[in-house]
């Protein structure tokens, strides 16, 4: 009868094998979890890339924040997918974080622009309060200015299928 | 003798690594330096998620300890500034993470299966310790049998 419990051990190192499984299985562990999400979106007074003049808000409008930059390669491989999202009519307002307003305007004359404005962030202030740690990130705003969801790394079809219904719904 | 002071000069370089970029962040209060060292030590690079903010070159550990600097600057306390850090970045900037119900798991889940792997080892031991039980008339007659059998040879 007692024989039963020499299996226990067996038991816990199968479940703990099961729990690292998944943990360390997980498909982006990258990509932690923002404290952000039901929080208003930061205050900030700064220039935008296309003009230079001086922007404090955001449209009053469901959009997507996307934090880009000319020096990083993912945000080059999601561009293309920008500019079909922008084309389906869906609004999306840039961060160009820690960049230069030169450079990024020569980026957006040779791929396309798919923002309606491009706020400039040559410090990254705006983007250490929004706890930015690696571009792209794309965030979720709604109508009230409250951030919605953040997604880590470059915004493709699969990615989309999963914050689009949440998007439309903040319509 | 000799041996040993070659030793400890080897660890002379590490002593120079535990420093944060001196010449970026002065201090005029030692103990403020001090404060600064240890708060980057305690912070975690979210980019580079095994090295804290005091190991890590990435350019977001490089602003979080500007910002620590800037926040220490303004006479912030020290929960004031990593409460700053985790209100945007997360819990996961902490290498010291909160006491909580979601993380009850974290500061027990070591004693909770210490005292499991106790309780385990109490009862098999138990289970060993008991008398064996009589035998029966059966297994007497058989080893009577086998003690005159090993007397006869």
């Amino acid at each position: 009868m007692n024989r039963a419990f020499l299996f226990i051990p067996l038991v816990g190192f199968i479940a703990m094998g099961i729990l690292f499984w998944i943990g360390l299985g997980q498909e982006d562990k990258t990509s932690l979890p923002s404290p952000l999400i039901g929080k208003p979106f930061p205050t900030f007074i700064l220039n935008t890339v296309e003009s230079g003049e001086s922007t404090n808000h955001l449209p009053q409008e469901p959009v997507l924040v996307n934090v880009w930059a000319t020096w990083c390669p993912t945000c080059k491989a999601e561009h293309a997918f920008l500019n079909e999202l922008a084309k389906e009519g869906v609004k999306i307002v840039g961060i160009n974080y820690k960049d230069d307003d030169f450079k990024a305007r020569q980026w957006l004359q040779a791929y396309g622009n798919p923002y309606l404005f491009n706020i400039a962030d040559p410090d990254g202030k705006l983007g250490l309060e929004l706890g930015v740690y690696g571009a792209p990130e794309t965030f979720l705003v709604d109508s009230k200015g409250i951030i919605r969801a953040k997604h880590i790394g470059d915004l493709n079809p699969a990615v989309w299928d999963k914050l689009q219904p949440q998007f439309e719904a903040m319509q | 003798m000799k041996q040993i002071f070659l030793f400890l000069c080897l660890l002379l370089p590490l002593s120079a690594l535990a420093t944060v970029d001196g010449y970026k962040y002065p201090f005029d209060d030692p103990d403020d330096a001090a404060r600064f060292e240890q708060l980057a030590q305690d912070l975690r690079c979210p980019k580079c998620q095994n090295q804290n903010l005091a190991d890590s070159n990435a350019p977001v550990a490089v602003d979080l300890r500007d910002k620590v600097y800037e926040l220490m600057q303004e006479g912030q306390s020290d929960e004031e500034i990593v409460g700053y850090l985790v209100d945007r970045y997360g819990d996961f900037v902490r290498y010291n993470p909160p006491f909580r119900a979601e993380t009850f798991l974290l500061w027990f889940g070591p004693a909770l299966v210490f005292v499991f792997g106790l309780l385990l080892l109490v009862l098999i031991r138990r289970g060993q310790k008991q008398p064996a039980a009589p035998l029966s008339a059966e297994e007497q007659a058989r080893l009577q049998a086998l003690k005159n059998k090993a007397k006869s040879s």
